[in-house]
């Protein structure tokens, strides 16, 4: 067992949990100001593309970085815009994004580097250490949870959440207010993809995120739409993870324990908590209905 | 009225998304023309373009009925995706172990076969197992929701990744041959192969791999039109879906509607097994599913989720899909992707469809409705 259980278990759990953490804090401000982000995925996609396209060019992994983030906010402002504005179904737009993430890259990596797959490799030194996000994430958590029960801010998105009716009547922008939860949950995802692709690995390949969107998303809901719970689900699902991949190849007693079983444990979790099995999961009230204002 | 605006805004968000499309083309220096005569061209030319966009149709028309069902009784089903697997993998199994013996790559049998029906028996059969255990596994979310409230998008999500992950492994583990170095099953018996229509139509060639499961497609959307609009069933799921509460007070138990719909829903993205492994590979191919289950939400939402749409949109998303195909090779700097990048902008468009109101309601062309 000890071979199985170590430090570098508990290491690369922390690496595979960031940017789950990451994307399911941006999904936590959205989903809490009551916008159904589903699009986790395709926005962790963009900020991965785009970090790793900007960092080629320009040799700097900070300015990719940022890059990352602007193109996460700019992708989670297009779901913002026609949830918001145009009252889309949340879920279908969402979904949408997803498919233009796919292939968005690939159409503009065709054109800019001939290669749909990938984006050129970019030089190990201009990497993004990895230690400063996932110290990053011990910061994050705590802000996030400062920010949405400690501040004006926080407790105005938990109203529009909520009860958008009451926060319209007490003088808060609903609009306003989700708007820019959409775009901190883009940041945020845009750092959880720019952390794939600059900082675990050192291209941008295509679906590289594959299904860690989903994942994080599933880590939301299992988090109770909680930061602290959130945060402890990233790491279970980030262990599950970092097991299936130790776990590769290995026989316990003569048996190889098949990688596909280690991989369904967060959705089967994700499936019992939802159901009511541990605990109550509730979403917030308002989550997925657009919101009309009274004339 | 309400007929014109329900075909005019799918019309208008096709238009508006190839204009946005064009764009995109244009930003990287070719020409939109050109890309998109090249698609259209190449998805209509006969024998091949037809022969193959029929044949993209196919598993679209399954996951687009399937996505429509669902959403008639106010479900969104993600989950047709994690449906088809588990139903093409099904299909192969009971195709593999009453198919007669199947032999590995040196020609040595493996004994992974029980019996060996004939075609008449092991054809029905194996499709009534594609879409029984479709159904099955979306009749799991669907009790889900009635009995425990949980969401039907999360679960369907939740339940995409496990079926993928339990027919891999049933595939790696269990039904693959000894040397075979991809991730696949053993074929399926010859009995359980169903012919292509190239067999019967003069002109279209045999390679082509169109076959029986698209015109199961075209009565699959007469058969739910039917289902929908003509029994008592379909009238219970369309209460549920239009109003819930009014539904139940009717009389009607909400919760039985909503497991039959996602059942029903999980059946028709189930039939994709049918075209995928009788029809196609004749065999189960780990992966096989080019989206299906998430471009069949595009279909149903551009086809209205009326039967008859959902072919319209299904056949317009096989066009672009073959027409897809020559684009990498004669053109300088637009890549096949441009095909997802203009499915997805259809989708946010007929999402968004307020989007129009505004500009046609300045020419008084269209009003906004009041809601």
């Amino acid at each position: 067992m000890s071979e199985i259980i170590n430090i570098s278990l508990i290491f690369s759990t922390i690496r595979l949990a960031t940017p789950l953490l990451l994307a399911a804090l941006g999904g936590l401000f959205s989903e809490r100001a009551g916008i159904i982000n589903i699009a986790l995925e395709g926005l962790m996609l963009s900020g991965a593309f785009t970090a790793a396209a900007v960092t080629y060019y320009t040799g700097s992994p900070w300015v990719g970085l940022l890059a990352g983030v602007g193109a996460g906010m700019l992708v989670a402002a297009i779901h913002g815009v026609a949830c918001i504005r145009f009252k889309a179904d949340q879920v279908v737009s969402g979904t949408a994004i997803n498919i233009l993430m796919l292939g968005l890259p690939a159409f503009i990596g065709g054109a800019l580097f001939a290669s749909t797959g990938s984006t050129p490799t970019v030089p190990k030194e201009q990497l993004i250490p990895w230690t400063p996000i996932v110290l990053g994430f011990l910061v994050f958590v705590p802000l996030v949870w400062y920010v949405l029960y400690r501040t004006p801010f926080g407790l105005r998105l938990r109203a529009v959440g909520e009860n958008p009716e009451a926060a319209d009547a007490a003088g808060i922008s609903v609009k306003r207010i989700r708007y820019t939860a959409v775009l901190l949950s883009g940041a945020l995802a845009g750092i959880g993809g720019a952390y794939l692709s600059i900082g675990q690995s050192s291209l941008f390949t295509r679906n590289m995120t594959s299904g860690r969107g989903f994942i994080a998303l599933a880590a939301l809901i299992f988090g109770k739409w909680r930061p602290i719970q959130t945060m402890l689900a990233c790491l279970l699902f980030g262990f599950t993870e970092a097991l299936a991949i130790q776990l590769q190849g290995v026989k316990i007693s003569g048996e190889e324990i098949p990688n596909q079983f280690i991989q369904m444990v967060p959705y089967l979790l994700t499936i019992i908590v939802l159901a009511g099995f541990i605990g109550q999961s509730r979403a917030p009230r308002a989550l997925g209905i657009p919101y009309e204002k009274e004339r | 009225m309400k007929n014109f605006r329900q075909l005019v805004f799918p019309l208008i968000a096709v238009v508006a998304a190839f204009i946005v499309g064009g764009l995109f083309i244009l930003l990287v220096g070719d020409n939109p023309f050109k890309v998109y005569g090249l698609m259209i061209g190449s998805a209509l030319s006969w024998p091949d373009g037809i022969g193959y966009t029929l044949f993209y149709a196919t598993p679209l028309i399954f996951t687009g009925l399937a996505v429509a069902v669902a959403f008639r009784c106010g479900l969104l089903n993600i989950g047709a995706e994690g449906q088809l697997y588990i139903a093409a993998f099904a299909t192969a199994w009971v195709s593999i172990i009453f198919g007669g013996v199947v032999v590995d790559v040196f020609g040595k049998p493996v004994g992974y076969s029980v019996a060996s029906l004939p075609a008449i028996v092991l054809v029905p059969l194996a499709m009534l197992t594609a879409i029984l255990a479709g159904a099955a596994w979306g009749a799991i979310p669907g009790f889900l929701k009635a009995k425990f409230g949980s969401h039907e998008v999360i679960n369907t999500i939740m339940l995409n990744f496990i079926a993928i992950a339990l027919v891999s492994y049933f595939t790696q583990y269990h039904y693959k041959v000894q040397g075979d170095p991809l991730l696949e099953t053993a074929p399926i018996g010859t009995a359980a192969h169903i012919p292509r229509l190239g067999s019967f139509i003069p002109g279209l060639p045999e390679r082509i791999p169109l076959n029986i499961a698209f015109l199961l497609a075209l009565v699959a959307c007469l058969v739910i039109y039917i289902f929908l609009w003509r029994t008592k069933w379909g009238y219970e799921i369309r209460a549920t879906g239009a109003n819930p509460s009014a539904a139940e007070y009717g009389g009607i138990s909400t919760r039985k509607q909503i497991i039959l719909a996602m059942a029903v829903s999980g059946g028709l993205a189930g039939m994709v097994g049918i075209n995928e492994v009788l029809g196609y590979r004749h065999r189960y191919y780990d992966g096989f599913s080019d989206n299906y289950g998430f471009t069949g939400i595009a279909v149903a939402l551009l086809g209205r989720n009326h039967p008859f749409g959902v072919l319209l949109a299904a056949l317009l998303f096989a066009v672009l899909q073959r027409g897809g195909i020559p684009v990498d090779a004669f053109t300088e700097n637009v890549s096949k992707d441009i095909v997802q990048v203009l499915q997805a902008i259809i989708i946010l468009f007929v999402a968004a469809e307020a989007i129009f109101y505004g500009p046609f309601g300045r020419f008084g062309l269209l009003k906004r409705s009041k809601v």
